[in-house]
């Protein structure tokens, strides 16, 4: 059964070629029903493919199968294939890209509903999944490029998709532009580690032997650089809070669930490749850009830019367990985050739909009223996100906490980065919470809150249960309950063990439940009760993102302008005039040779006669020497 | 030893007649150098036994050619002697020196240098000798060269035809002629 | 002594030398033209020399070829000289210079 693993990506692929060859003639829900029918289809597709791979033995390495469609790219010693591989990981991450991008498609038929270009929304949306199942299936790196560079553009497609805003249209292209420097990445890495491995496919990167330390941290930190474009790390975040111009499903799946984690997705299907080297660089950067992205986080009012930083700053959480080894974590966390935070954003678009297009929270309060359905769900992703047990979320952030703490150089550093991320996760989203469903209501006079449709609101339910009881998959209570750590574990070579005892571990989860606690007293404090004055607690550095994205605006806009003059200058002076040069030495070369042709013909017979003599003479000098 | 005093005789009035149409500044008494140099070399032709060409060149290039030369020089009235028409552009002379020089060099010594093998004036007989050299003429011209044949032939009405075109008086273009029949 | 076929080459040579000197110096169009003729006769000697030489009536042949297309170029050439000199009755070859450079 794993052999029908191709309809999975064909399936919305096929969803994509019906809408654009007959998107426009459908009538606005139908073209929404066919492309979630795709995804849906998709999804069950990637089940039936789960369900062959598990029926196979997971210890005599069965569980990896390559279906090879034809040979892509033959040439000399290179051999691309266009090839899937379906083994634990790229099920385990095509299972939840499927199921939520099909909750979404559902989603998006509500949400989009009186939209102009509905039925082209639903074609790119098809589109991004099919790049996405190309990814995440991919059997070598440039399948998985090909997925990359598609997710890519259909993500700019998708942000600027409402283009006749100026606004879409320039937060699309600095979203190309940026993943831009992560492809660069990407493909530099790429062209290494065939020039080191002789192979770019995943099995056999597997089973090679290791590179020198230099190549392959050097290799490692490219891979990052390419992650750390897709997946928003400091400094090329800087497009996810401007991806928020796009529709709110496209900022829930491409931008929460899914195209955002193929970062982490690569680093841990390269996971052999990585030196120890570049893994604290990646811990570094991922406690970093978490830290960074909470405090932003804290002081938006934009309701989905907070959600935008917040996905920022759990991704870092994710490359902080990849940095610090703890592969399994970092696709623990990479599962309930995308429930959780799919969740959220889904939540907001109905927060958003319902209150006519108003994103500004300080304009909404008291929708708990309202809008149930909506404030229960979103309730659910908040406890999730906060780390709460026994929602998922505090689960898997509990695992990646704990991997900082053992990490050998800087763990316990990285550690107390983690738990004042948690902290400020926690404060934050309960602002958000209270700001948007709580204390007074603060809106105008002309909005009128409604609860959404059941299209909107099923998925709501549906990932709200996932956020639930998706801890159980990797529960370390019991050495038995860690499910996707068995399942996982053949894609490693030398899978991770944490080394803590039960008290180490226990005090940890305690110690960040309190944080979390703490988070959400401080802003029950602040903002519902307002105990605590909040004046202070917006400052303009954070809610302006610590300008960083205005200080790269100048400093591009300084050095890039002068940069470019000065080769455009080159080009005039240097090559035009070489260019011009030559021309007018040619003209030269001709005025010195004009009084050849003075127009009397007795000159050109001489010329004639004199040629021939000369050429009689050469042929006649061997005869007559 | 007659043979070569014909040779002998023939030759001076070739080369005489050849300076003759050089240097001559009227351009009558070039022409009838010309004449003069054509049955030199029409005596030469006879010396080498080819009788029939001798007979055409004199009727064909002293007859017509050199006759159309003549109407040619009597139609513009270019008879009368003008101006001495030697070389007047700068290194025209020295050129036209040097060519005569050098070829003259180069072809004498190739002449001497490599007539050996070729100058057996034995191999006369052969093909050639006697009074058939009619016979094998036209038997050669109609078997083995027959298609250039007909293509000179060709030419010569093309030449016939070039020429009426070229000496046309142009027509004039006159708008109020009333189209009477007039003079063609 | 004896007249081998050198003799006729050397006197073809010349013939064509003369020819050719005096087709560089003339200006006179008419004269031009006579030049040529002297050339082509000066071939035509040399060629008949060989012929005999060689044994081949293939020679003649040519020098048949060559005096009709002679004839013809003749014609063609007076034809040009008359077309330009009733224009301008004193002209050379020299004056036809509208193709300087």
């Amino acid at each position: 059964m794993v052999e029908l693993v191709w309809l999975i990506p064909a399936l919305p692929l096929l969803g994509f070629v019906v809408l654009l060859v007959a998107g426009k003639l459908l009538v606005e829900p139908r073209s929404g029903w066919i492309a979630t029918t795709a995804a849906g289809a998709s999804f069950l597709m990637t089940l039936v493919v789960f369900v062959g791979l598990l029926s196979r033995d997971s210890h005599s390495g069965e569980r990896s199968y390559e279906l090879v469609l034809f040979e892509w790219l033959p040439a000399g010693s290179l051999h691309v294939e266009a090839g899937f591989l379906v083994d634990p990981l790229s099920v385990t991450m095509a299972l939840f890209v499927s199921g939520v991008g099909a909750l979404i498609h559902l989603y998006s038929i509500g949400y989009m509903h009186g939209d102009p270009k509905y039925s082209k929304f639903f074609l790119y949306l098809n589109l991004f999944l099919f790049s996405m199942l190309v990814l995440v299936f991919g059997n070598n790196l440039v399948v998985t490029f090909l997925g990359w560079e598609g997710v890519g553009a259909c993500s700019y497609l998708l942000i600027s998709f409402w283009h006749h805003r100026e606004s879409a249209a320039t937060a699309g292209k600095k979203a190309f532009v940026t993943n831009r420097v992560g492809d660069w990445g990407f493909m530099i890495a790429t062209f290494a580690i065939w020039s080191a491995l002789g192979t770019v496919t995943y099995t056999e990167i597997a089973s090679s032997p290791a590179m020198t330390a230099a190549t392959g941290t050097a290799v490692s930190l490219l891979l990052f650089v390419a992650a750390a474009g897709k997946s928003a790390q400091l400094p090329l975040y800087v497009w996810l809070p401007d991806a928020m111009e796009g529709p709110t499903p496209v900022s829930a799946m491409v931008h929460a669930a899914t195209m955002v984690t193929s970062g982490v997705y690569l680093l841990v299907r390269m996971n052999n490749v990585l030196t120890d080297d570049a893994l604290i660089v990646i811990a570094v950067v991922g406690a970093a850009t978490a830290l960074f992205a909470a405090l932003c986080a804290v002081a938006q009012h934009d309701i989905k830019k907070v959600l935008a930083y917040s996905t920022i700053s759990q991704l870092g959480y994710m490359f902080l367990a990849i940095g610090s080894g703890a592969y399994v974590a970092a696709i623990f966390h990479v599962i309930t985050h995308a429930f959780f935070k799919a969740l959220l954003f889904l939540g907001s678009g109905s927060v958003i739909h319902g209150m006519g297009d108003e994103q500004d929270m300080r304009k909404m309060g008291a929708l708990r009223l309202a809008m149930p359905i909506t404030a229960g769900t979103f309730i659910v992703g908040w406890l999730a996100i906060a780390g709460v047990p026994p929602f998922a979320g505090f689960w898997s952030k509990d695992e990646i906490l704990l991997a900082a703490w053992e990490q050998k150089n800087i763990g316990p550093l990285l550690w107390v980065v983690g738990l004042i991320t948690a902290l400020l996760t926690a404060y934050y989203m309960s602002r958000q919470v209270i700001l948007v469903f709580f204390g007074d209501q603060r809106w105008d006079e002309d909005a009128h809150p409604h609860e959404s449709s059941w299209t909107m609101t099923t998925p709501l339910c549906v990932l709200a249960g996932a956020a639930i009881v998706g801890g159980a998959i990797n529960l370390p209570l019991v050495k038995d309950w860690l499910v996707l750590e068995h399942f996982l574990e053949p894609i490693f070579n030398d899978p991770h063990h944490f080394s803590s005892g039960t008290i180490t571990k226990v005090a940890l989860a305690l110690i960040s439940v309190c944080a979390g606690i703490a988070g959400i007293s401080l802003a029950v404090l602040s903002w519902l009760t307002r105990r605590i004055s909040t004046d202070r607690l917006e400052p303009d550095f954070l809610e302006n993102a610590m300008y960083v994205d205005s200080t790269y605006a100048r400093v591009v806009d300084g050095i890039g302008t002068s940069g470019f003059q000065g080769a455009a200058d080159i080009d005039e002076r240097v090559v035009d005039g070489t260019v011009d040069t030559i021309g007018k030495l040619t003209l030269r070369l001709g005025q010195l040779i004009r009084p050849a042709q003075s127009g009397y013909i007795r000159n050109y017979a001489v010329g004639v006669a004199l040629g021939a003599l000369a050429i009689v003479a050469f042929l006649a000098w061997g005869l007559l020497l | 030893m007659v043979d070569t005093l014909i040779f002998i005789v023939a030759a001076v009035i070739c080369v005489t007649g050849a300076l003759g149409v050089v240097l001559a500044r009227n351009p009558v008494h070039s022409a009838l150098m010309l004449v003069m140099t054509l049955f030199g070399i029409a005596v030469q032709f006879v010396a080498q036994e080819a009788h029939f060409l001798a007979a055409v060149q004199v009727i064909v290039y002293a007859g017509a050619i050199v006759v159309l030369f003549l109407f040619v020089i009597m139609l513009l009235g270019v008879d009368r002697a003008q101006n001495l028409e030697m070389s007047f552009l700068p290194i025209q002379k020295w050129a036209a020196l040097l060519f005569a020089a050098g070829s003259l060099t180069i072809v004498v010594a190739l002449i001497i240098m490599v007539g050996e093998p070729v100058t057996g004036a034995e191999a006369m007989g052969g093909a050639l000798g006697g009074t058939e050299d009619a016979r094998l003429l036209a038997r050669s011209l109609f078997s083995d060269y027959v298609y250039a044949f007909e293509l000179t032939s060709l030419l010569l009405v093309i030449a016939v035809i070039g020429a009426v075109v070229l000496v046309r008086k142009p027509k004039v273009a006159d708008a109020v002629t009333a189209g009477d029949g007039g003079d063609g | 002594m004896e007249i081998t076929t050198g003799w006729y080459l050397v006197l073809g040579a010349l013939l064509f030398i003369i020819g050719g000197t005096g087709l560089l110096i003339r200006r006179n169009p008419l004269v031009m033209l006579m030049c040529v003729e002297l050339m082509l006769n000066g071939v035509n000697l040399s060629f008949v020399a060989f012929s005999r030489t060689l044994g081949d009536v293939g020679g003649q042949t040519v020098v048949f070829f060559v005096l009709v297309v002679a004839a013809a170029e003749v014609v063609v050439g007076l034809g040009l000289v008359v077309a330009i000199l009733r224009r301008q009755p004193g002209a050379t070859a020299d004056d036809l210079s509208l193709l300087k450079g």
